[in-house]
Order: structure tokens, then C-alpha cells, then sequence
């Protein structure tokens, strides 16, 4: 067994031998500095894979090949990405405002990297136990809007202008539910520390684990949650800002090489990040399924989750349509912020209701009731017949 | 420590002094929002160094993801992010001048005024997110309330103000178009 603790407490463990190695004055900054060392490598590591991952399962999904000329099966793809990144030649517009044209995925990334901070990636493993950590994670996300609207505005471009702007207001619009669903955690948990969100959730009931999303608010406020984060991402099916087919690439239009590059990074980590949130938040963190499963190191379940998640982003992203921008505000304002707001009301009832089953049945009545009912009002005056095709003579 | 205060410190209140002197400075108005929300990132550095971690990310939060936002739509929006057209001085420059003055004399008098007789450093209550919640909901609840309505009518009023005006006829446009 206690192979199997070390096992969970490695990277700790290394941690803390290579910090024992510096005078004891230096030592914090030191364990720190691993800690950031870790992220920086860890995350982009799983970038480069998840790009190659995403456009072959697109491309499967898609009845095609993705990439298989770089490497056996074109696992080497991102290395062929990143050394043509790094050697396009770097285009700025005449123009263009060249500092905040420089700036802007600077902003990006800086901001995405600094939202991993908080997050307990195994037991022991976070980089920065803040008292407000949800807190802390949300106002650097709301920091990242900015880098977007500088990219847009600065390259005097008419399209990357209307990307930015639809950007934005998407991004502020889901901005709302994203919190609103994730202020029932907090008023369950009874703290704003992701790490002890984590904890509260690492009980066990026989076999099954305590984790929120098996409760009825917990469930609706995973579903909720996702479905802003894939909004704040601007990850299809939301991705309007940067349709290909509409607007050339959006925002980010005027930039080429190593800039893109990063831009593309920031998207990505910030998929990370946020999925890797909804798991503290929802998932359990880095705790396990089942309760027999717990000498599998916490670090694992993390990345295993996130490796989830990351499929299921992709899955979508090939399977549904994208959505028009006032399909995209109505769903925001309409739909999904009625249904934060009862899911707060359901997770209050929960949680003064006391054990029982008549706390599950009332709560699953009203998620459901609710939904159904906002769904039918909703869609009253949408005149949706029966599908006609039109076929290519 | 220079002059009693932190390196950490006075670096923190340069950045923030040279982001608003930059706001109030540049000719682009663009870069005076960019600027502003760094003055904003300065002040939620300065809420940080004081331990108040909560007002720290809410600073973050509301200023520089909505207020900052806020800011540069409103610029885009009214057509004010082209060419300065206009010289950055007005000719009554004095008389800004002496107010702004009178406005700096009036804020430090008021805050030497508030310094404790003791410089004893108290041991200051610790500003958890769960001291601060207890007493949002039981000594500032009317203070809260009386907020969110204001954030109620604000919401409202601007929904009302953008909404689109109500179509008169559709009789007279029709026929228009049948033309």
C-alpha cells in the first residue's frame, strides 16, 4: 500500500528532494517555481497531443483520414505545426496598431496559464490554495475577453472587428450562467477553496463516490456549466467568432505564424483549464469512481477525466451544427439563466431538506418540470416542420 | 523598504499611476481603455498586498471583465475609436488644473486625518470569504438589496433602451413591396 501512496504523492515527493537541494531561505520559491515548471510543461504537452487527437477524430468522424503523413498514423503532426509556426514569416499590417497587436495573444496566454493555478490536480497537487480560488479562476477568465477584443481591434479589419465584437458579447453573455452554475458548489461545499471542494466530494457511499454531478443540481449544473464553458471558449457548437466559413478566421485573421500559434494555444489551455475546473467542481476532482479503485493515483483519475472531457469537446465539435449568433444570446439570456437561477433554488431546498428521498424526488421535479416547460415556451414561436432535403440533380 | 513602504508596493502604485497618467495622457482612446484597465490591475494588486483577497478578484472580476469591457463597446460603439480630431488641451487648462489641485488637498487632508494615533500594527480580522458573507447577510442586507435593485433597473432600462421600435403597419409595407 504505501507503494501506492507514493505512487500518488511522486511528483511531491520530487518536489519537495529537489527543493531539499537549495538553502532553506530559497526553498519556497524554489518548490514554487517547480510547481509552475510542471505546468507550463504539462499543459502544452497535452496541447500538441490533443490537436493531433482532434483532427483525426474529426476526421473520423468526418468518414476521413485526419493527418498520417508526420510519424506512424501522424502522431508527430504537431511537431511538423510548431516548426512551422515558429518559421512563417511574422505579418503585421501596415495599419495596424502595433502594440496592442503585439499584446494580444501575450494577454491571452499570460491570463489561461494563470487560471491552472488553482487547480488540485491530485491530492496535495495545487499550486496555489487560495481562500477564493473559484473566485480567482473566474477573474482570469473574465480577463481573457479583453485579449480578444484587442486582437480584433487592432488589426483595422473590418472582419476581425465583427469577429471580436460577436466574440465578446458571446463570451459575456455566458459569462452568467457559468457562474450562476457553479455558485450551488459554493453554497453546498460552504467554501470558495477548490481544494476543498475536492475534499467534500471524496467520500464514498458503499461503492458509489459523493461527487456533485450525481445529484439532480449537481447534474443540472454540470450540464449548465459545460455548456457555457464550451460558450466561453468559443468552441463549436458556439463557434460564430471564428467560423471559417463566415469570417475568415475572426479575430485573429491578421495574425500569422508564432502569434497564431499562440493564439491557438490560448484556446486550447483555456478548454483545459475550464474543463479541468468542471471536474473539481463536478467530477470529484482527482478522486476515484469507485471506491475499491483508490490505489490508482489521484494525478491519473485527473488526467484521465480531462482526457474525457477533451473527447467529448471534439465529439461534439463534429457533430453539431454551429449555432447563429441570436440563437446563441437567446439560448444565453433566455434558457440557460432561468435555469441557473431554479437550479439555486433546488440545491437551497436540497440542502435545508435533510436526508431522504423526497429531497431527490422534489429536486428532479422541478429540473425537469422547469426544462420542459422553458423549452415548450421557447420554442412556440419557432415554425419547425418536418426536415425536406434538397437533393443535387 | 524605502521611505517605510514596501519595494512590493511601490512598484504596485507606479504601474497603477502610470496607467492612469497614460489614460488621461494618450491620444488614441483605444489605448486610454487599455490603459484605465491596467490602472485596474494595479488597484487589485494594491487589494491583494492588504490580504483582502476577496475584494482583490472582485476587483478583477467587475472591473477589468465587465466595467473595462463596458468601456471599449461604448467607445466602439459612438464612433470614437478614429483618428483624434480634436487637440488633447482645451484652453482652460488653469482652471482644471487648480480644481484637480484643490481635489488632491481636500483627499490627503482627509486621509491623514483618518490615520489612528497608535501606528501599533492591530491584528487586522481576517477578511475571509465567510466573514464577508455573514456580514452581507445580516448587517449590510439592506445595503445588498437595495444594490441589486439598482443593478434590476439598470438592466431593465437598458433593455428598454435598446429595444427595437414596435412595427406600426405591416399593411402599408406590404403593399409597398407588392409594388
Amino acid at each position: 500500500m504505501s507503494f501506492f501512496s507514493d505512487l500518488d504523492q511522486v511528483f511531491v515527493l520530487l518536489q519537495h528532494w529537489i527543493a531539499g537541494l537549495f538553502p532553506v531561505w530559497l526553498q519556497p520559491v524554489v518548490a514554487t517555481i517547480l510547481g509552475v515548471i510542471a505546468i507550463v510543461a504539462a499543459f502544452p504537452g497535452i496541447f500538441a497531443v490533443t490537436t493531433v487527437l482532434e483532427r483525426k477524430g474529426l476526421g473520423r468522424i468526418q468518414n476521413r483520414l485526419g493527418p498520417n503523413r508526420v510519424g506512424p498514423l501522424g502522431i508527430l503532426q504537431p511537431v511538423a505545426d510548431g516548426i512551422k509556426s515558429l518559421t512563417k514569416e511574422d505579418i503585421v499590417p501596415l495599419s495596424a496598431d502595433a502594440v496592442v497587436h503585439f499584446l494580444a495573444p501575450v494577454v491571452l496566454v499570460v491570463a489561461v496559464f494563470l487560471g491552472f493555478a488553482v487547480l488540485p490536480i491530485g491530492r496535495n497537487m495545487v499550486l496555489a490554495d487560495l481562500d477564493g480560488g473559484l473566485l480567482f479562476f473566474f477573474a482570469i477568465g473574465a480577463s481573457t475577453e479583453l485579449s480578444i477584443f484587442m486582437a480584433g481591434w487592432s488589426s483595422r479589419n473590418k472582419y476581425s472587428l465583427l469577429g471580436a465584437m460577436r466574440a465578446v458579447a458571446q463570451m459575456i453573455s455566458y459569462e452568467v450562467p457559468l457562474l450562476l452554475s457553479s455558485v450551488v458548489v459554493v453554497m453546498i461545499t460552504g467554501s470558495l477553496s477548490t481544494v476543498k471542494i475536492v475534499e467534500a466530494q471524496g467520500g464514498f457511499t458503499g461503492v458509489l463516490p459523493h461527487w456533485y454531478v450525481f445529484t439532480p443540481w449537481g447534474f443540472a449544473g454540470f450540464a449548465l456549466f459545460t455548456v457555457a464553458a464550451l460558450a466561453e471558449t468559443n468552441r463549436s457548437p458556439f463557434d460564430l467568432p471564428e467560423g471559417e466559413s463566415e469570417l475568415v478566421a475572426g479575430y485573429f485573421t491578421e495574425y500569422s505564424g508564432f502569434k497564431f500559434a499562440l493564439f491557438f494555444l490560448g484556446e486550447y489551455l483555456g478548454m483545459f483549464s475550464i474543463a479541468g475546473f468542471a471536474i473539481t467542481l463536478f467530477l470529484g476532482g482527482w478522486g476515484a469512481p469507485f471506491s475499491f479503485l483508490g490505489f490508482v493515483p489521484s494525478w491519473a483519475w485527473f488526467f484521465l477525466k480531462l482526457l474525457g472531457a477533451i473527447a467529448f469537446f471534439i465529439w461534439l465539435r463534429g457533430t453539431l451544427p454551429r449555432l447563429r449568433q441570436d440563437q446563441l444570446m437567446n439560448f444565453a439570456w433566455k434558457f440557460m439563466l432561468p435555469m441557473a437561477l431554479l437550479n439555486l433554488l433546488v440545491a437551497g431546498a436540497w440542502r435545508f431538506m435533510g436526508e431522504g428521498w423526497l429531497r431527490w424526488v422534489i429536486a428532479i421535479v422541478i429540473l425537469i418540470g422547469a426544462y420542459v416547460l422553458l423549452g415548450r415556451t421557447l420554442m412556440r414561436k419557432q415554425k419547425l416542420g418536418a426536415r425536406s432535403y434538397r437533393y443535387a440533380d | 523598504m524605502i521611505g517605510g513602504l514596501s519595494i512590493v508596493f511601490l512598484m504596485t502604485a507606479l504601474l497603477t499611476v502610470a496607467g492612469t497618467l497614460a489614460a488621461a495622457l494618450l491620444r488614441n482612446l483605444v489605448h486610454c481603455a487599455l490603459s484605465l484597465t491596467v490602472t485596474f490591475a494595479g488597484l487589485a494588486l494594491l487589494y491583494l498586498q492588504l490580504d483582502a483577497q476577496f475584494a482583490g478578484f472582485a476587483q478583477i472580476l467587475v472591473y477589468i471583465g465587465a466595467v473595462a469591457i463596458l468601456v471599449v463597446f461604448a467607445i466602439l460603439l459612438t464612433r470614437g475609436a478614429g483618428i483624434p480630431e480634436y487637440r488633447s488641451y482645451g484652453s482652460n487648462w488653469f482652471a482644471g488644473l487648480a480644481i484637480a489641485a484643490a481635489v488632491f488637498a481636500l483627499l490627503t487632508w482627509a486621509v491623514m486625518k483618518s490615520f489612528p494615533a497608535t501606528a501599533a500594527v492591530a491584528s487586522s480580522p481576517a477578511a475571509t470569504v465567510q466573514s464577508i458573507g455573514a456580514a452581507l447577510m445580516s448587517t449590510y442586507v439592506l445595503p445588498l438589496e437595495i444594490v441589486a435593485i439598482l443593478l434590476t433597473v439598470a438592466l431593465i432600462g437598458a433593455v428598454i433602451v435598446a429595444m427595437p421600435e414596435a412595427k406600426v403597419s405591416n399593411s402599408l409595407t406590404e403593399k409597398a413591396g407588392e409594388r
